[in-house]
């Protein structure tokens, strides 16, 4: 059930489970909804993939030519390198069900995209 | 008017060390010339050159787009450019961009949210843009921003500071002062939240004026307001509207200034063009009529009929109007000022919308004119074009950028009527008479050459054009005998005495003559019917001299008659009075004879002594 994403993607995911999630956020200093974004990521990491993650925070105002590689617009934004397909999630992650969503961590009520 | 001829020679050489060279010299004459060319277009939109006062203004370095916003768009404000798809944008922002890193040294960052840096690359590489080039020298940055809605989750709060620094990043990179942003409504396809991107809109504009670069947003035109997301409303300094018009399937591009803040600009939408260097804009109603009137005289190329004009033919920078039916010898005309022009070493613009260069190139030497050589030697210019290929206004514009690049002395447009075919007759005379104008305003002689349908009045012409040109020659079929032949005269030639005869007007290999035409009591008579004419008069000269030599032998002979019946009447005198001497000696002789006889016979009888004589006269008595 947890991992019970769209079903073409099902078999990869089975061994994407032993993969350690690379996932990166661009923030810009430290700001409420950066405060925010990385607090509400580190729960959900530490709930939904305990111990296979890894989390790389990029502050923008410090260097900000690393925003032009991954199409950094909306800040703060949440990307997931790997597993592949690449995924973004923008805003502070208040949201649960949505960042859940947005990581293919959680089958999706609603059609996204 | 001197200066002209000096401009015009200078066929090969740079425009702009012309310039230079004329502000060294400081002769009035010269000066006044050279404010001409560069101040007159900015000051024909309102009538004020503002170009000093109110705002700074940057310039885009655009042809004529600088002159209707009176100096550029605003310095460190952003400009917005709203138009349809298709209608030339992102053209104009990157020229703008290209233009201030080239020409201003302004260096400029690109934000490109449509089209990737490698296709804008391309696309600009067409219009003679190097912006590879300007990117490997850090003049530009192009920065492009792809948002890819469905990769994207939004999961509470967010803003776009990530578009804001990457922009600040861009723009500290290479120190840049103008900013283009294409197209910025792509972020609402990008981002489901509208209020977050409307008031991050709204920062960003305030931003972008807080930095102080001049930028260039643009936007997609929308039903019932400028842009579809209402960018309008966040701009309030300056906003331009493209328009791509079709009438009459025939295309316009039209540029408006919308909104300018504190500035004075041009309302009216003026046509701009996109070709290989880029877009022109054309600032093209001139509301003045404040011409220069040259005295000077320029050869038609034929010399009998400049001697019709005055004897020296047409003023310079004057218009002249060739109005006739279809064959009669219009574009001959025409080609044979370009002929003269390019002799004089000036150089000629040939504007030709019904044949093509080689065409005319071969019709002109049929009738001895080399107009190849011109062509060779960069002095005649020719441009053809079908008059549907597109509308009006951009054939004005042009028009209006060959004659800017090559400084022509003389304009041939061959011919105008066409262009009626494609607009109403108000239009077309409006385009005619703005090209006249402009010509005027440049000192540049200009000769258009108009059809006259068959049927229509010959005093007139199609589009109406006779009441602004200054010189009007009318060529027309002459028909007689079965034949047709052309007549020439001048119709009206403002400012000198004009010759009002007609002409015959006789196309052969050694071009065009001009022959008296027979004017007897029989009218006018051309052709074979002149020839004709000539011949029956020539012949009835030799009759009358035939008559006058029989006459005067005849009298002759009657002389010769009378004086022999003199001679006769003479002869006949003289014998009568012959006749009578021996009449008169044979009666005297006879007298003595009977004296002498009666003498004998009185001493035969002894009557009488001779002693006495007495008896002598009795005897008588007897």
């Amino acid at each position: 059930m947890m991992y019970g994403a769209e079903t073409t993607s099902s078999d990869s995911h089975e061994t994407a489970d032993q993969e350690t999630w690379e996932l990166r956020l661009y923030v810009a200093g430290q700001t409420a909804k950066s405060v925010a974004a990385k607090e509400n990521l580190q729960r959900i990491c530490d709930e939904h993939l305990p111990g296979r993650y890894q989390i790389e925070i990029i502050d923008l105002l410090e260097h900000p030519q690393l925003a032009r590689g991954d199409q950094i617009v909306a800040i703060p934004t949440l990307v997931r390198k790997l597993p592949s397909p690449m995924r973004k999630i923008i805003g502070d992650l208040s949201n649960t069900e949505k960042t859940l969503v947005g990581l293919q961590l959680r089958a999706t009520g609603s059609a996204d995209r | 008017m001197t200066i002209l001829r000096f401009v015009g020679r200078r066929s090969d050489s740079d425009a702009r060390t012309i310039k230079n060279r004329i502000d060294n010299d400081a002769s009035l004459e010269t000066l006044m010339m050279h404010s001409l060319g560069n101040t007159l277009d900015a000051r024909n939109i309102d009538g004020a050159d503002h170009t000093n006062r109110a705002l700074p203004k940057s310039p885009t370095g655009i042809p004529g787009l600088d002159e209707i916003t009176g100096g550029g768009l605003p310095t460190g404000r952003p400009t917005l450019v709203c138009g349809t798809a298709g209608c030339g944008k992102t053209l104009l922002a990157v020229e703008f961009l290209v233009r201030g890193a080239t020409q201003f040294d302004e260096p400029g960052v690109l934000l490109a949210f449509e089209e990737t840096p490698e296709d804008l690359i391309k696309n600009v590489r067409s219009l003679g843009f190097d912006l590879d080039q300007l990117v490997a020298e850090n003049r530009i940055v192009i920065d492009h921003v792809h948002v890819e809605r469905s990769e994207i989750e939004e999961a509470g709060e967010y803003d776009l500071e990530g578009l804001f620094l990457r922009l600040n990043f861009a723009i500290e990179s290479v120190g840049a002062k103008r900013v283009v942003i294409d197209t910025l409504e792509t972020l609402f396809s990008g981002f489901t939240n509208e209020a977050i991107l409307r008031a991050e809109l709204r920062r960003l504009f305030a931003w972008l004026k807080e930095r102080g670069v001049t930028a260039i947003i643009t936007g997609e035109r929308g039903e019932g307001q400028l842009t579809r997301q209402g960018l309008e409303e966040y701009v309030s300094d300056c906003v331009i509207l493209l328009d791509h018009r079709v009438h009459d399937q025939i295309s316009t591009r039209r540029i408006r200034i919308v909104k300018y803040r504190g500035a004075a600009h041009g309302a009216n939408e003026y046509p701009f063009l996109i070709n290989e260097d880029g877009i022109s804009v054309l600032p093209i109603t001139s509301l003045r009529l404040n011409h220069d009137a040259s005295d000077e005289r320029i050869s038609s190329g034929v010399d009998r009929l400049d001697t019709m004009l005055g004897g020296e033919g047409y003023y310079r920078g004057s218009s002249v109007l060739i109005s006739g039916t279809a064959g009669t010898g219009k574009s001959t005309l025409a080609a044979h000022l370009a002929n003269a022009t390019c002799r004089r070493g000036e150089r000629c613009a040939y504007f030709a919308f019904e044949e093509s260069p080689q065409q005319i190139i071969r019709n002109m030497r049929s009738i001895g004119l080399d107009l190849a050589q011109w062509v060779d030697r960069g002095l005649l210019h020719f441009h053809a074009a079908r008059p549907t290929l597109y509308g009006l206004e951009m054939h004005l514009a042009v028009m209006h950028k060959i004659i800017d690049q090559l400084e022509p002395a003389v304009a041939i447009v061959d011919p105008i009527t066409n262009f009626s075919t494609n607009a109403t007759r108000a239009e077309s005379h409006a385009m005619l008479m703005r090209l006249v104008d402009y010509l005027k305003t440049r000192g540049i002689t200009a000769l258009f050459t108009s059809l006259t349908a068959g049927g229509e009045a010959l005093e007139r012409t199609q589009a109406e054009v006779s009441s602004i040109v200054d010189t009007w020659i009318l060529l027309r079929d002459i028909e007689s005998g079965g034949e047709r032949n052309r007549g020439l005269y001048v119709l009206k030639s403002r400012g000198m005495a004009h010759s009002n005869q007609i002409r015959e007007f006789v196309l052969n290999e050694n071009g065009i003559q001009l022959l008296d035409v027979y004017v007897g009591p029989e009218g006018v008579l051309t052709g074979s019917m002149r020839i004709a004419q000539e011949a029956r008069e020539r012949a009835q000269a030799l009759e009358r001299e035939q008559e006058l030599s029989r006459r005067k032998q005849k009298s002759e002979q009657r002389r010769q008659a009378i004086e022999a019946q003199i001679a006769a009447l003479k002869a006949q005198l003289l014998a009568e009075e012959n006749e009578f001497e021996l009449f008169l000696e044979d009666s005297q002789s006879r007298t003595s004879q009977l004296a002498a006889l009666r003498e004998q016979m009185a001493q035969s009888r002894k009557a009488d002594a001779a002693e006495h004589p007495t008896k002598h006269s009795l005897h008588g008595e007897m």
